[in-house]
């Protein structure tokens, strides 16, 4: 059973990586990986309201939302699966929020080293991937939980090694044409041209 | 060699800055330098004298590759030759090389160090030389457009990749991953050293994931028609062990004389050039023990789990060691000084950890064999990050020695 766990962490981190092989998250991966600092800030809080908020939307999907969910409730024949989308963002942006607010209460030091970045990540498609996929693969709370810690941890590492690569890059002499956004580009496709090592990879 | 300094010298008021070929110095520049050490004095303060620089150093790694460059002209031969006194064809399985051969009247025993050896170089010799000239055009268009002097690091570059091919590679597909790997993995970038990823490995990547059929299988190791034999790792992901024995043995394998890429079959060749890139201090030694010490450890660990269900766990490290692109990878692939670590502690932690990840791609990646090549790569994406942060624990553990 653990088995299973770690497999579906290390899946999550590496195979089916966010920024890399399903190129989601891709504005905030592209324009906050200027300095590695930064971006481990905000690959930091990818991974925390990720964690948090698939495991949140898996219980509102599957005790509320799911066809025949609310037979708790003596409506055994509703399907509210087509407000899945609008309650996913409803669900992150609340999460988000109160994140937030414990944050600036009780870790000050924390809220002020992820500043900008928490409210960002509101609207990031990588963290709502997460729960579309959650949903899709039909995963159960402790696997939600799991992916989506590896899915966050995926995305951090994607974007710390992009904003190393960067930082490096300071160095390079590219043709004018292509500063900036276009080599920062070519440079995501190598990256993921390295991670392939983990396509089909079937644990 | 008077004449030449003459002839140079005579040209070289055209070239240089007002001249009517201004703007092909760079050619001029590659041309002399090639030649002659130049003569221009510092005119800084400052000023380091080394005897080893640029040219040298890229000119010490293709000296050390050359014994992977003859062994994989013999080896290809061999196989080829063996293939053919097995199968009990004629000339006419070994294409346009065959005519050559006939006409030569060499022949095709494979006992004959000099027939392998020539059949080998004529599967060799077309790609090495379609890289060095597409390669080339790139290389020389870039210093003209941008003005950059022509660098060395492209004979590198043209060296290791022909030797990761299989014979058979047809030849555009030598000229398309070249070009891939010099201009999107080096020049876009502004050439040697300011690259990230090793454009050898860009090429080969690019090359693997855009024709797999012509790069892997059973089919392309050996240079003759109709052959189909597999690589070593091929037969280990297939059938496990009971597949490798019959196939080769272990010191087969450690010679090279196996099916695979055409350069990266012998360690012994790679020994040697490992002695020399080590002896000069041109690669890191301490990429090289940290990615072997990863590579046995995992290597080792796997092997005493085992599994049911997947026969490649049974290879023992020690021939994990001498089949497919190890060692060819560790000494020259993994070492380049431009993708890999700077610091020294990031530099056990890079080896370690592209040691590790091709463990874990040839053992548990079915797609993949062999995951060398693409454990460089990763670690190469992953060595400016190590970097970052062992420089920021060494300013905080000095700030604090200070504080």
């Amino acid at each position: 059973m653990v088995e299973h766990y770690v497999s579906l962490l290390i899946q999550s981190i590496f195979v089916e990586n966010l920024a890399l092989a399903f190129f989601l998250g891709m504005c905030t991966f592209l324009a906050v990986s200027k300095r590695v600092e930064t971006a481990t800030g905000l690959g930091i809080a990818v991974i925390v309201v990720q964690t948090i908020t698939v495991p949140v939307n898996n219980l509102l999907y599957t005790y509320i939302l799911k066809e025949g969910a609310l037979s708790w409730a003596g409506w055994p024949d509703s399907d509210l699966s087509f407000l899945g989308l609008v309650s996913y963002i409803g669900v992150i942006a609340a999460m988000v929020q109160i994140l937030e607010m414990t944050l600036d209460k009780y870790f000050p030091k924390l809220y002020n080293a992820l500043g900008i970045f928490l409210p960002l990540i509101t609207v990031n498609c990588a963290i709502l991937a997460g729960s579309l996929f959650m949903v899709e693969r039909d995963y159960n709370f402790t696997e939600s939980t799991v992916f989506g810690l590896g899915s966050g941890i995926g995305w951090a590492l994607a974007i710390m090694a992009l904003a190393a690569v960067r930082e490096k890059m300071k160095y390079s002499n590219c043709p004018a044409g292509l500063r900036g956004l276009g080599i920062t580009f070519i440079s995501v496709g190598l990256i993921a041209l390295a991670f392939m090592c983990f396509s089909g990879i079937q644990l | 060699m008077r004449l030449l300094r003459n002839m140079l010298d005579w040209v070289a008021p055209w070239f240089e800055p007002g001249g009517k070929l201004e703007k092909l110095y760079p050619l001029f520049e590659v041309t002399d330098s090639f030649f002659y050490t130049p003569g221009n004095p510092a005119t800084g303060t400052c000023h380091v004298r080394d005897a080893i620089d640029f040219k040298r150093m890229m000119m010490i790694v293709v000296i050390a590759v050359a014994p992977c460059a003859l062994m994989a002209c013999y080896n290809t031969g061999l196989q080829a030759n063996e293939a053919i006194q097995q199968m009990g064809v004629g000339s006419e399985a070994a294409g346009w090389q065959g005519v050559v051969l006939d006409k030569l009247g060499i022949g095709y025993d494979p006992a004959n160090l000099f027939a392998c050896f020539v059949h080998g170089a004529l599967y060799f010799l077309p790609v090495y030389i379609v890289c060095m000239i597409v390669g080339g055009c790139w290389e020389v268009l870039f210093a003209l457009v941008r003005g950059h002097e022509v660098n060395e690091g492209f004979f590198v570059t043209g060296i290791l990749f022909p030797l990761t091919l299989p014979p058979t590679i047809p030849l555009w597909q030598v000229a398309a991953g070249i070009t891939f790997g010099v201009v999107v993995g080096k020049e876009v970038f502004g050439g040697t050293g300011r690259n990230f990823l090793n454009p050898a490995l860009t090429a080969r990547a690019f090359l693997f994931f855009a024709y797999p059929t012509a790069i892997s299988g059973s089919q392309v190791w050996t240079a003759v028609d109709g052959f189909s034999g597999a690589t070593p790792l091929g037969a280990l992901a297939e059938d496990g062990m009971k597949a490798v024995t019959p196939l080769v043995t272990w010191s087969e394998a450690f010679l090279g004389t196996v099916q695979g890429s055409m350069g990266e079959t012998s360690v012994v060749a790679c020994l040697v050039g490992a002695v020399i890139l080590l002896v000069c201090q041109v690669a890191s030694w301490r990429v090289m023990l940290s990615m072997l010490l990863g590579f046995l450890g995992s290597a080792t660990l796997f092997w005493m789990i085992g599994s049911q269900s997947n026969p490649a766990f049974e290879m023992p490290p020690h021939w994990h060691l001498v089949v497919g692109g190890f060692a060819f990878g560790l000494v020259f692939m993994a070492t380049d000084p431009v993708s890999a670590s700077m610091t020294h502690i990031g530099q056990y932690i890079y080896g370690g950890l592209i040691g590790v990840l091709v463990i874990l791609v040839r053992l548990i990646n079915t797609g993949y064999p062999e995951g060398v090549m693409l454990a460089i790569l990763f670690g190469n994406v992953f060595a400016p990050l190590i970097d970052y942060y062992v420089v920021r624990a060494n300013i905080r553990r000095r700030s604090l020695r200070h504080a």
